[in-house]
């Protein structure tokens, strides 16, 4: 969103596509680190940034994500997922990250059915059930502080030790409804119609163990949202765009912006900052033209 | 102003949802809003007519829309 505020201010004739606005901000409960605000909610924000990008005349297409990019002699083709098509002399990906999934039996057909990704959004829904949140670092440990106010009990099963911040595992270390699993494997996630229950393996002994519960929380970090550059930029061993420190990838006039590239370090500060600089390389690009 | 009976089953916390809304009120849609989290009639009304335990689900007229699915709700409203 920064960049396009950066384009619209370069009045480059810009386009911004996108299926929805917020992305990652949106599934945070508190920002504490963006300046200009000692604290304010993800969706917030994501309002304050969509009323900044509006001030400009701007042609956009929310809703749709997009399904192909490829190169022309004129630049690049954007193909929409509803099969429009837009000609480009510059593109900027700023695509950000999607959850990671487990890709284990069950977790497809019981998506919405027990299985969830969105603690924030789905967790009161499982209010008295059990549950087991899936994961060891910060994101999970905040699903199991938040479940274990509401459920019956909390199952959280880790593949490692728990990585997460000392303060988030203080939080929840004495509750009674917790149990934890580390260095154990989710193998597989029953259920018919909706979620039952979860295989999981003990990765020292190898020995297999059932959990009842009726929401698996899955919280296994990230993965970048990079498919549409498959075969057109390269990617790093994380999926992430390889980029230099002006956002270019190698490819003339295809630059990428923010948590979907390899910059270190993924926050939304630096995410806005890697934006700017890819609208104001876009722009020198598009003068040398 | 849209004769569509719409219910959104939400939770407090679900960005999403809220997102859902103001596209709902950004269009004028008049919609009933229940939320789950409270609302325990409702969270098994919206499981047992959806089969999700996730949220937004939202019913426009008897059909359902899951998540925040903007190009559906558009086509199901006549927007």
């Amino acid at each position: 969103m920064t960049a396009v505020v950066y384009a619209a201010r370069k009045r480059i004739d810009t386009l911004l596509l996108s299926k929805d606005v917020g992305g990652q901000v949106l599934w945070t409960a508190g920002v504490e680190n963006y300046m200009g605000y000692q604290y304010i909610e993800g969706p917030e924000l994501i309002q304050k940034f969509e009323g900044q990008v509006m001030q400009f005349p701007l042609e956009q297409k929310i809703g749709q994500g997009v399904a192909a990019l490829s190169r022309t002699d004129a630049g690049f083709e954007v193909k929409t997922e509803g099969g429009d098509s837009y000609q480009a002399k510059a593109v900027i990906i700023a695509t950000g990250k999607r959850p990671r999934q487990l890709n284990v039996p069950g977790e497809e057909r019981l998506k919405g059915r027990g299985v969830t990704y969105c603690a924030i959004c789905d967790g009161p829904i499982f209010a008295g059930e059990k549950v087991a949140v899936i994961g060891g670092g910060n994101s999970a440990l905040e699903a199991a502080a938040d479940m274990v106010k509401i459920a019956e009990h909390v199952y959280l099963v880790s593949l490692t030790p728990l990585t997460g911040d000392q303060i988030l595992i203080d939080r929840i270390k004495d509750a009674s409804n917790l149990t934890i699993f580390l260095e154990h494997e989710v193998v597989e996630i029953e259920g018919s119609n909706r979620v039952e229950g979860i295989t999981m393996k003990d990765l020292k002994t190898g020995e297999e163990k059932k959990l009842e519960v009726g929401g698996v929380f899955v919280e296994i970090g990230l993965i970048p949202n990079s498919g549409i550059v498959k075969g057109i930029a390269k990617l790093n061993g994380l999926g992430e765009i390889e980029v230099n420190c002006a956002c270019e990838t190698g490819v003339p006039g295809l630059f990428a912006a923010g948590d979907v590239t390899n910059v270190p370090e993924k926050q939304i500060v630096v995410a806005a900052g890697e934006g700017a600089k890819a609208a104001l390389q876009a722009h020198r690009y598009l003068q040398r033209l | 102003m849209s004769g569509n009976e719409v219910k959104v089953y939400s939770t407090p916390t679900c960005p999403y949802c809220r997102m859902a809304k103001k596209f709902l009120d950004d269009n004028g849609i008049d919609y009933q809003d229940l939320n789950v989290a409270e609302d325990k009639a409702a969270r098994d009304e919206m499981i047992n007519k959806s089969g999700q335990m996730g949220v937004p689900v939202i019913d426009i007229d008897g059909e359902l829309v899951l998540g925040f699915d903007q190009a559906q709700l558009k086509e199901k409203l006549g927007l």
